[in-house]
């Protein structure tokens, strides 16, 4: 292996620019370790002070939906990627986006304030249910975020619009919606904030449920319909011609990745839940060329960075779902190096 | 019984006809290219013997055991998929999805049947390889292969020697020839490359949005000559 370092004498300029690579990679990898044999107190009271907030409730609960959401992200993330989907996580995000700030300012609905035509118990029961939708903003926003995911689906697969264009216009237009509700009513507020950029503070209880649930559905659909998935993806012509029904799947995928983002949004935040779903894909293609060494290695990827990047924000205090990015952002960084050398 | 019998197939998109009143059998055994200019409709009347798109008016029935689970269809490659992690086994094993019916994962005999057809195709060598890091020719062989796992009657080739350079595509013709041969799956091939499709074929349909020419190569090459002896006299 380590031959590989030193000159031939009679190498190439194609063999000696893949020894420069190489020595350049070894070289980036013995400064880590040199670094952190020297910071070994420091990285092990990380881990000490990590294992403390391990006790805490809020803890405990961020890292169960994260670490599912995580994983479910990735799975779907493969296929949504390779079918040149990806801007379809980070579409639905913002509509997601829009949906609960919408929802939220519902709240602000009285009987009075409704047009004075309607009936008074129509105004009543209007207003109770938008009181009723602003206390519990899940159900709305989950109902909202999968009809656009068939939306986006149906435009993205039949319209003459291209697919990106139709999707950014839809998330934009969401955004716009909500910022515009927004600040119609309560103003940019700390839950605002929070939805923008997430929280760990954000997971209550019902929410571990719900990405249990969740996750358990995706998993177990997503090996039962391995096969097909994967037929699907690489050639959706082929399926379809051989009695696959593939715009049930392309549904599917749709509705998994609706439900994955708006778990996963409230603690990674609108901006950065897509990183879920593209980081893990994109950096698992760096190294690996078989569909399933693919698909486990995202998997794995994308819990390892969730993992770490709790670590990082805890012991550093970095907001949660950027930590999360910015590991995956290095691993992307990492596997294409590696991936490059290799080559 | 004929595999596949068109019957005054009409197809039209947004009010425009791209195929009119086309009518002709696919019989077991066939070897049948499908030539014409671009926009001739040859591709669309490709895609209505897949039930990819339904016809306007017209009937296209499936004969002889054929049903539509069974076609094996080689389609024009896309862009993505050139660069798709893939290995040639997975690919090829995707062609059973066909026949699982209810059953949710492969069994023994869809992966024989893949093993079988990667042999045939002589692409057991490249089984881990990446199907992106494949020439044009093992990318052709290893999609045939796929092909061949969904059907033992009938192959539908899109296009199949675009990209391929010339010995390549002798060579992939040569493959076509021996499975139409020695295995008796009938073929019916979309093509532009004339010359080389016509090589080996029985059959000739000329698309021109209807029907211009239907029949054997020989009394196609006949037609073709007395047509140019008009022409230069």
């Amino acid at each position: 292996m380590l031959q590989r370092l030193f000159a031939h004498p009679d190498e190439n300029s194609d063999a000696r620019h893949r020894r420069h690579k190489a020595v350049f990679l070894w070289a980036v990898l013995a400064l880590a370790l040199v670094w952190a044999l020297f910071n070994l107190r420091a990285i092990g009271a990380a881990f000490a002070e990590f294992a403390t907030y391990l006790g805490y409730k809020f803890i405990q609960r961020a890292l169960m939906v994260g670490g599912l959401v995580s994983l479910c992200a990735s799975l779907l993330g493969v296929t949504l990627v390779l079918k040149h989907y990806s801007m379809i996580g980070d579409g639905l995000s913002h509509v997601g986006f829009g949906a609960l700030t919408v929802a939220m300012a519902l709240g602000f609905v009285t009987a009075d304030s409704l047009p004075a035509f309607l009936p008074a118990p129509l105004r009543g029961g209007i207003a109770s249910l938008c009181r009723g939708i602003a206390a519990n903003p899940m159900p709305f926003t989950l109902v909202v975020v999968v009809l656009c995911a068939f939306l986006l689906l149906r435009i993205s697969e039949h319209s003459r619009m291209r697919g990106d264009s139709a999707i950014a216009l839809i998330s934009t237009s969401a955004l716009a919606a909500g910022v515009i509700v927004t600040s119609m009513t309560s103003g940019m507020n700390v839950d605002v904030y929070n939805y923008m950029f997430g929280s760990i503070l954000a997971m209550s209880a019902s929410d571990v449920y719900v990405s249990l649930a969740l996750s358990a559905v995706v998993l177990v659909l997503f090996v039962l319909f391995y096969p097909r998935i994967f037929a699907v993806t690489f050639d959706e012509a082929f399926a379809r011609a051989t009695g696959v029904r593939a715009g049930a799947f392309n549904m599917l995928i749709a509705l998994l990745t609706a439900l994955t983002v708006v778990v996963g949004m409230r603690m990674m935040g609108t901006l950065l839940i897509s990183s879920l779903i593209i980081f893990p894909a994109l950096s698992s293609m760096r190294l690996f060329s078989r569909f399933k060494a693919v698909t486990v290695c995202a998997a794995v990827v994308s819990v390892t960075c969730f993992a770490v990047g709790m670590l990082l924000s805890c012991v550093c205090s970095l907001p949660t779902g950027a930590g999360i990015v910015a590991v995956n952002l290095f691993v992307f960084i990492l596997f294409s190096a590696i991936g490059a050398v290799r080559a | 019984m004929a595999l596949i019998t068109m019957k005054d197939v009409t197809i039209a998109f947004e009010g425009v006809v791209a195929v009119e009143k086309v009518s002709f059998k696919v019989e077991p055994g066939d070897y049948l290219v499908v030539v014409g200019e671009n926009g001739s409709g040859k591709s669309t009347l490709m895609r209505a013997m897949l039930g990819l798109v339904r016809p306007r008016s017209g009937s296209i029935v499936y004969g002889d055991g054929l049903t539509r689970e069974r076609i094996g269809y080689l389609p024009q490659q896309t862009a993505a998929q050139r660069d798709f992690p893939a290995s040639v086994e997975e690919v090829v094993l995707s062609g059973c999805v066909n026949r699982m019916g209810r059953r949710f994962f492969y069994n023994r005999a869809d992966r024989e049947k893949a093993e079988a057809n990667m042999a045939l195709l002589d692409v057991t060598p490249l089984r881990r390889k990446s199907y992106r890091t494949l020439s044009g020719g093992q990318q052709q062989r290893t999609l045939l292969a796929r092909a061949l796992c969904a059907t033992d009657a009938i192959l539908l080739l899109d296009e199949p020697v675009t990209g391929l350079d010339p010995a390549a595509a002798s060579e992939f013709y040569d493959v076509i020839r021996d499975l139409n041969r020695s295995h008796g799956v009938a073929v019916v091939m979309v093509s532009h490359d004339l010359g080389g499709a016509m090589r080996d074929a029985g059959k000739v349909l000329v698309m021109n949005r209807g029907l211009d020419f239907f029949g054997g190569v020989e009394e196609y090459r006949a037609g073709l000559r007395e047509r140019t002896v008009e022409k230069r006299g």
